[in-house]
């Protein structure tokens, strides 16, 4: 390219002086703009500047201890560290970032993202809590990764110990992360993150055991490391709870329970406070604590023994022949019979031109022959009870399974619980839409056909009945506990169902008899110590034919057994339940286990210690009047 | 050369405004890496400063005419350097703007800038008062929008921009008709949708960010944020040197590049601000009146390219730490950290010098 270099003219003015004004023009369209940030709103900036060099920490409050009725520790906290993310560079946080983040941590990262997002509407300032119980590896990964990934955070927090594991976890419940409708709530008060009880003890006293986070204001450098503090405000502990339940009892019935699929309630009557609960198969919930793994979540979630469930206030099942109990009790108090009304059974009987069988049919066993209300208990006769509940008519049974606390929660200070169900001719029309069959009513006389009750509901009931009518409300926490707690707990004063002195006596020798005469089908509960009462139960979970036709054994006869101690002024009363476990028989010691546990302590008994000498003494204490008179009525 | 030197030829002016821009630049870059692993950084930038003097000064001694002559080799060894970076370019975050010679790297595209107001000039010194005709348009098109292009696929959009006031100042000053201006300014407006097709999802989201300024979950609006913070944090005194929490901390990106500017605004205030812009409007009105004062049509084209450029730069960077433009990597000039940058523009420099000497002197 030749290029010539013209001297004879130059741009015009105009266009210089063009250039000129418009430079002008944009410096002050500049300068109007910097004096508008710099001193316009200097004083908004400024602010942002100072919270952008500090990062608010939170100081994560401990959870309360949860401890037995003797104060030793069910639940306790142990240290550990969670890593936070914080948001206050939100610049770093881009989607690789987040996903490089998440596979050091072996987390998801979808997760993460989601978490994110739903901490969106959150103050910036707030960190979000990435991972709780971080391992050794997600520390040191921290550490060392300072610059790479600044925005990530450690703080020493208090994770949860179950030191029991599995004894008692459907009672304690478990810890979980707070749900996503839970934080979006407005007014909440909890992180993403943020650990709630879910379920047990942990759930409903949540508000109790939870502490309040305190918090750290830090100057961060430009690397997110702290440099100092600027305030620290203190978390505030959560509340210790201490419950009824009995540690040495709990043991017992563990123990005793075995790994049979069932549950056991030990209550004290006459305050209703639950002394023992177990639901089995149980769960670890340590392994709540952490971040449960999906796929054991799910183990959990698709086991048809339904260890998540706590089988003592929420299985639902036939009470079979401990129905016996209410059926008789209804009996002598609406006069439908006298303590003398006799039935003679041969095995089978005819009701509403439909034969009716006595469980001795199925066993090959000899008939009851001639019973009175005394032996049908001990010897549980189901023609007797057939007679007399076709004698009664469901009304009255109805009314009366309900008086006597069935068919309705027990209102016991646990989440979930479960109500039951006792058929009314009302309810079958409300339900099914037809009349209520006669023969229905046959069935229900033995605790079959649609009646279903909960563990803690038989324990109730026939504590109630034991004691004469007093029905204290179960409870897991002391109410006085919870007054001084600033909470307002239900009433728990017993409630006095009004019952003729006369039935209960009668009723009462009926299951002494059963655990204590000859032909009794509770002879298993017999006891040195202390002589126990109750009743047992065999209850069907389907019909005799399909039972008999499954190879399996899904459908085999759920066991109970109900008792109580000492027979006079009952202390303790045990509701023990197997499910599949065929026969009444299997429940029936574990019943026996725990009332002994509880009197070997009352008693300063060692459980293997010098028996003979404390025995005499026992039965000299305990041996009720009632019992002993009932002993010469019997063998009828 | 051909001329005897005389102490009266160089613009001390002007070599002394850039000189306290480049200095106040230092002392920033110097706040902003303190205690950080780039804290010696200011050190190296004095030599840049003293370098890139040096060759202004040189540059200063060359006749223009001489350097307008060489543009054909000069722009085709350009663009055969662009095209070898593309190529076998080594990459630094992920992209390949830099030239490794010995020790030292260069930033291609810094070169290129310098040698587009040269192919300007050089085109317009002949031209007389005939109007820009369509023909000139598209030449300077390709000439303009090969290396432009080449430099976008670095990727560095913001340096690629920075050939559009070059040429504009260019056909500007040549002469266009108004009609064409609004054909170009219509076609302009349809073509850039097309052009947001070929963005990267970064710089996608850096425009839309300024289109959208409160979508606060983007990165770059926390840039913008980021920087806005730094500068209104800075009051009308500043928060004093070193003491810039923004800029130290590390909140703002790259505060001894890009963003020293929202630096500056922070640590010395609105006080700080004004002088600087005074600074650099002093020095664009000297080029201009160097414009005025050119001895023929290359030397005033050449002038109005540099000043163009610098304008551009300067508004853009500035306007951007405040949020009124979208954020593109387009530094300063002489302020920002950088070697090419500060090397090319002094040269630039240097020949503005070169021409105002050679100015007619009735």
């Amino acid at each position: 390219m030749e290029v010539r270099f013209p001297s004879d003219e130059r741009p015009p003015a105009w266009k210089i002086a063009f250039l000129q004004y418009l430079i002008a023009a944009s410096f002050l369209g500049l300068l109007i703009g910097y004096w508008r940030l710099q001193i316009g709103q200097h004083a908004v900036y400024q602010d942002l500047a100072d919270k952008n060099r500090t990062r608010n920490l939170p100081v994560i409050a401990p959870r309360g201890k949860i401890l037995d009725r003797e104060g030793r520790v069910l639940v306790d906290n142990t240290p550990a560290f969670t890593v936070l993310l914080s948001r206050e560079t939100p610049a770093a946080l881009t989607p690789e970032h987040i996903a490089a983040i998440a596979r050091a941590m072996q987390l998801d990262p979808e997760e993460v993202k989601h978490t994110l997002q739903r901490a969106a509407n959150l103050p910036r300032f707030q960190p979000i809590l990435l991972k709780q119980a971080a391992t050794l590896e997600d520390i040191s990964f921290v550490e060392s990764h300072v610059l790479e990934y600044p925005e990530l955070e450690l703080i020493q927090t208090q994770q949860r110990l179950y030191s029991l594991h599995e004894m008692g976890a459907a009672l304690l419940g478990y810890v979980g992360e707070v749900p996503e409708d839970m934080i979006a709530k407005l007014g909440s008060s909890y992180r993403p993150g943020d650990v709630m009880g879910k379920f047990g003890v942990e759930g409903e006293y949540n508000q109790i055991l939870t502490g309040r986070d305190g918090s750290r204001r830090v100057v961060v450098n430009s690397r997110g490391q702290e440099v100092g503090d600027l305030d620290v405000v203190s978390p505030t502990n959560g509340n210790d709870l201490r419950l009824t339940i009995d540690l040495d009892l709990e043991k017992a019935a563990e123990t005793s329970m075995g790994e049979r699929p069932g549950a056991v309630v030990a209550l004290d009557p006459r305050s209703g406070e639950v002394l023992a609960m177990v639901s089995h198969p149980s769960f670890d919930p340590n392994d709540f604590a952490k971040r449960i793994d999906p796929k054991e979540w799910d183990a959990l979630m698709d086991d048809p023994m339904k260890p998540l469930m706590n089988k003592a206030i929420q299985a639902q099942l036939a009470p079979g022949s401990v129905f016996k109990i209410v059926m008789a009790t209804a009996a002598l108090e609406t006069k439908t019979i006298s303590p003398d009304f006799i039935v003679h059974c041969a095995g089978v009987a005819t009701f509403y031109g439909r034969p009716y069988h006595d469980w001795v049919v199925w066993q090959n066993k000899p008939s009851h022959g001639t019973v009175n209300v005394h032996s049908a208990i001990r010897e549980s006769c189901d023609i007797f009870f057939y007679t007399v509940g076709k004698m009664m008519g469901i009304d009255k049974i109805d009314y009366y399974a309900k008086a006597l606390g069935l068919g309705a929660k027990t209102g016991i200070d646990l989440p979930g619980e479960a109500p039951g169900l006792i058929p009314s001719p009302d309810w079958v029309e409300r339900v099914f839409k037809h009349k209520w069959y006669a023969g229905a009513t046959i069935s229900v006389a033995i605790g079959q056909g649609a009646v279903v009750v909960t563990p803690l509901q038989l324990a109730h009931t026939i504590g109630g009945i034991a004691t004469g009518g007093v029905f204290a409300r179960p409870h897991v926490a002391f109410q006085d506990q919870l007054r001084a707690l600033g909470d307002e707990p239900p009433e728990t004063a017993p409630q006095d169902v009004p019952l003729n002195e006369d039935t209960v006596s009668t009723v009462k020798s009926g299951m002494w008899a059963v655990v204590n005469e000859g032909g009794g089908t509770g002879a298993a509960a017999r006891c040195p110590e202390v002589q126990i009462s109750g009743k047992t139960g065999t209850a069907q979970v389907v019909s005799q034919e399909l039972q008999q036709s499954a190879k399996t054994g899904e459908y085999k006869n759920t066991a109970w057994f109900v008792g109580y101690a000492p027979a006079d002024k009952p202390e303790i009363v045990v509701a023990a339940l197997v499910q599949r476990g065929e026969h009444s028989a299997v429940a029936v010691p574990i019943v026996r286990d725990v009332i002994k546990a509880y009197f070997d302590k009352k008693l300063g008994n060692k459980p293997a210690g010098n028996q003979l000498e404390t025995q005499a003494k026992v039965l000299s204490q305990v041996q009720p009047a009632s019992a002993a008179e009932s002993h010469h009525s019997s063998g009828r | 050369m051909g001329r005897p030197f005389r102490t009266s030829d160089i613009d001390w002016f002007l070599l002394g405004l850039a000189l306290a821009i480049a200095i106040i630049g230092v002392v920033e870059i110097y706040s902003a890496t303190l205690h950080s692993p780039l804290a010696g950084l200011y050190r190296k930038q004095i030599y840049w400063i003293i370098l890139s003097s040096i060759l202004a000064l040189v540059a200063s001694r060359l006749d223009y005419h001489m350097i307008l002559e060489q543009t054909p080799w000069l722009y085709g060894v350009s663009i055969l350097l662009l095209v070898g970076l593309l190529v076998a370019g080594h990459r630094i975050a992920g992209t390949r703007r830099w030239l490794q010679i010995g020790s030292m790297s260069f930033q291609v595209s810094e070169i290129v800038k310098l040698i587009i107001i040269l192919v300007v000039a050089a085109y317009f010194a002949d031209r007389r008062n005939k109007a820009v005709t369509w023909g000139d348009l598209v030449k300077l098109g390709i000439f303009a929008g090969v290396p432009a292009a080449l430099v976008a696929l670095e990727p560095d959009l913001g340096t690629a921009l920075t050939f559009i006031p070059i040429v504009a100042a260019g056909i500007l000053f040549a002469g266009i008709r108004w009609q064409d201006v609004a054909i170009l300014c219509l076609a302009g407006i349809l073509a850039a949708p097309i052009g947001y097709h070929f963005l990267r999802p970064y710089q996608r989201e850096r425009l839309m960010t300024f289109i959208h300024p409160t979508q606060k979950t983007q990165t770059s609006s926390y840039q913008v944020t980021q920087t806005k913070i730094a500068i209104g944090s800075g009051g009308f005194w500043g928060k004093g040197l070193g003491k810039g929490t923004q800029g130290r901390l590390g909140f703002i990106p790259v505060a001894r590049a890009d963003s020293i500017f929202a630096a500056l605004a922070e640590e010395q205030g609105f006080v700080g601000t004004l002088l600087v812009l005074l600074l650099y409007f002093a020095l664009l009105l000297r080029l201009l009146e160097g414009a005025q004062t050119a001895p023929d049509r290359a030397g005033a084209f050449l002038l109005i390219g540099l000043a163009a450029v610098l304008f551009f730069q300067v508004v853009i960077n500035t306007g951007m730490m405040i949020g009124i433009f979208p954020i593109t990597g387009i530094p300063l000039p002489l302020m920002s950290q950088g070697g090419s940058s500060l090397l090319f523009t002094f040269f630039g420099l240097g020949l503005a010098m070169s021409v105002k000497a050679r100015r007619y002197v009735n």
